[in-house]
């Protein structure tokens, strides 16, 4: 027997969710609606070609979405380590007080809007990089190739390093909460068999939460890949293929944030709008291959 | 509990009454007109709006500062009551509008080309030539014997010279285009005009600010802003050389002069840019911002073209005299009388 209010609750809670749904088709037909005159006009080759000039109606993605996926798992590399350390110390090694505090702070670091962000970039972290970092490694692995280019100050891994601190907070809060869960049992049985702390974090903390891992680093790069307004002030913006990690390069977030409101021929629009269905995809893509390894991991 | 809730929806209910009713009254006693485009225009017009609103507690003007080009999407799609673009509309945006479009200069600005070079202590002077060759990346050092040439005493350093340009498309990137394009058969060719460019070399900032600070924290930068941008933030600029051989440098003045020299050939739809002006003592990245009157208005809401028309007359009359305190160049009297003259025409259609 079910009450009528269940019901209600259950129906009007339902209507929500689906419609989020429906908002979220709507937004990929109209996407695909918009980019619909670029498609038929350029075709396959405007995700083989990297030629972007609205003047002669040239478009190609290539080069913005490899910039893309390059800043993003760059910033993945960079985060990952650094969310699992947070995570750890907080929910490990930290006196419970200690560690609430500590775990405040890094929380914090979500709340604050991406223009700061940028701001900080340009003002603190693209000098350092230009006038420290770069030349100690320009002159120093100037022969690994990655990283020969005159040092701007700008580009992918200035980029890559901002998206890291952005995306710190979501991964490490996500982590924090899995460790948290962990049965007191099973920490026990590790220290039981001698193990040491450092051993115990290992095997029955880090180890044993590996899907959850895969899972925030899926939670961290969908952040990272459609991330605009601080990576657009720090990337240097050119549109070209990136050389090395130094480079001033253009994602394809900040090329449509950088051009979209000035676009004035209709298949410069379009052209864009297929950039925006490009990110769509790739994000798509790598969400479901993380996913594919989350559900391996879980069995 | 309950009676909380309810008290609440109470609450809720009088204020978006109250919301309502102010709304509803202000439709009541005046015009609401929208309009949308360029930003560079934006500063401007929100004095003259506010003050214009205060003259005549009738109309309410919202201006949205989206862009010349969103501008002019927005009014051939009907939108919006009026636009503003620093760039005529093209042919091809006229025929997608399928009416008439009027284009009204109603003020002034400039590009400049601004540096950070820690040698230089006096004005860098540039060619229209040499402008184009370093941004098409062919001149890459600031000790080219280019350069030299032109600023014999000045202590020029041995470095190489950072582009910095627009990353978003933007008014300002479309008149410096024009410029070299006009002056220049290698740019025209190779990069054109447009308000998103590719770019041969450099690094692009989003908006004048983003520009200014890749300028002043890379060093050894050159780039371009609007004049009111680099007037107000005190920035170094370059004199260029105009069509006449003349070193100008970039003011309100010499703007005013650039579209002085130009009344002459202007057309009669008042669809002209003042790049590269003939005359003595043009600055010659010179630029018109437009206000776009939509003929739709006639047919559809005669109020608001009406006011549309009264607006115009303000603007190009009293108004301008709100130009100079902003950094922007006022209208050349000649030009305004002439547009005037359009306004009456348009006035004595409408009877």
């Amino acid at each position: 027997m079910k009450h009528r209010q269940d019901i209600l609750f259950k129906n009007s809670l339902g209507l929500l969710s689906w419609a989020f749904i429906a908002v979220l088709v709507a937004m990929i037909l109209s996407l695909l609606h918009m980019s619909g005159l670029a498609w038929e006009k350029i075709g396959f080759s405007f995700f083989t070609t990297s030629h972007w000039n609205p003047v002669k109606h040239q478009y190609g993605v290539a080069a913005f979405a490899w910039a893309t996926l390059v800043t993003s798992l760059l910033a993945l590399l960079i985060s990952t380590p650094l969310s699992l350390a947070v995570a750890v110390s907080v929910t490990e090694l930290m006196k419970k007080r200690a560690g609430r505090v500590f775990g405040f702070f890094v929380d914090m670091l979500a709340a604050i809007p991406s223009v700061v962000y940028g701001l900080w970039g340009i003002f603190v972290l693209v000098p350092l990089m230009r006038t420290q970092v770069q030349p100690w490694l320009f002159e120093n692995l100037g022969w690994i190739g990655i990283f020969s280019e005159v040092p701007y100050g700008v580009g992918i891994l200035t980029a890559s390093i901002v998206l890291a601190i952005m995306i710190l907070p979501t991964m490490s809060s996500l982590l924090r909460e899995v460790f948290q869960t962990i049965p007191l049992t099973q920490k026990e049985a590790a220290l039981g068999l001698g193990a040491t702390k450092t051993e115990m974090i290992y095997l029955s903390v880090v180890k044993s939460s590996k899907s959850s891992i895969v899972a925030a680093m899926v939670l961290g790069l969908a952040r990272a890949l459609g991330e605009t307004m601080a990576v657009t002030m720090v990337i240097g913006n050119r549109n070209d293929w990136m050389k090395s990690i130094f480079s001033p390069a253009q994602t394809m977030a900040s090329l449509i944030a950088n051009e979209y409101v000035e676009a004035t021929h209709d298949l410069h629009l379009s052209a864009l709008a297929l950039v925006g269905v490009t990110l769509l995809m790739i994000s798509s893509v790598i969400q479901l291959v993380f996913r594919a390894i989350y559900a391996r991991g879980r069995k | 509990m309950k009676h909380r809730v309810v008290t609440l929806i109470r609450i809720v209910i009088n204020y978006l009454f109250a919301v309502g009713l102010v709304a509803h009254a202000n439709a009541d006693s005046g015009l609401r007109m929208h309009g949308a485009g360029s930003t560079f225009v934006y500063p401007l017009f929100s004095k003259w709006f506010s003050v214009y609103q205060k003259e005549r507690d009738q109309t309410l003007i919202n201006y949205q500062s989206i862009g010349s080009g969103g501008g002019i999407r927005q009014l051939i799609d009907g939108t919006v009551d009026f636009g503003a673009t620093d760039i005529p509309m093209n042919e091809e945006q006229l025929k997608k509008a399928s009416r008439e479009v009027y284009h009204f200069p109603v003020t002034m600005g400039a590009v400049v080309v601004t540096y950070s070079v820690a040698e230089l202590t006096s004005e860098l002077r540039l060619t229209p030539q040499v402008i184009a060759d370093i941004f098409l990346g062919k001149i890459v050092k600031w000790n080219a014997p280019e350069i030299v040439a032109l600023n014999p005493g000045l202590a020029l350093p041995a470095r190489y010279i950072t582009v910095v340009h627009r990353s978003d498309g933007s008014g300002t990137t479309a008149v410096f285009a024009e410029f070299l394009s006009k002056t220049n058969p290698e740019w025209k060719e190779k990069v054109g005009t447009g308000t998103a460019l590719q770019w041969p070399t450099g690094l692009g900032g989003k908006g004048n600010e983003g520009v200014t600070g890749l300028i002043k924290s890379l060093k050894d930068t050159i780039g371009y802003v609007e004049l009111t941008f680099a007037l107000s933030q005190k920035l170094p600029v370059a004199l260029v050389k105009n069509p006449e051989g003349e070193w100008i440098k970039p003011s309100l003045e010499s703007v005013l002069v650039a579209a002085a020299n130009m009344l002459r050939t202007i057309p009669d739809d008042f669809r002209f840019t003042i790049t590269a002006a003939q005359g003595s003592g043009s600055y010659p990245i010179s630029g018109m911002s437009f206000y776009l009157l939509d003929s739709r208005l006639k047919r559809e809401k005669l109020e608001k073209w009406n006011e549309s028309l009264k607006l115009l007359r303000w603007m190009l009359g009293a108004g301008q005299e709100y130009s100079q305190a902003l950094h922007y160049a006022r209208i050349p009297k000649p030009l305004s009388e002439k547009m005037l003259r359009r306004l009456t025409d348009l006035e004595k259609v409408r009877k």
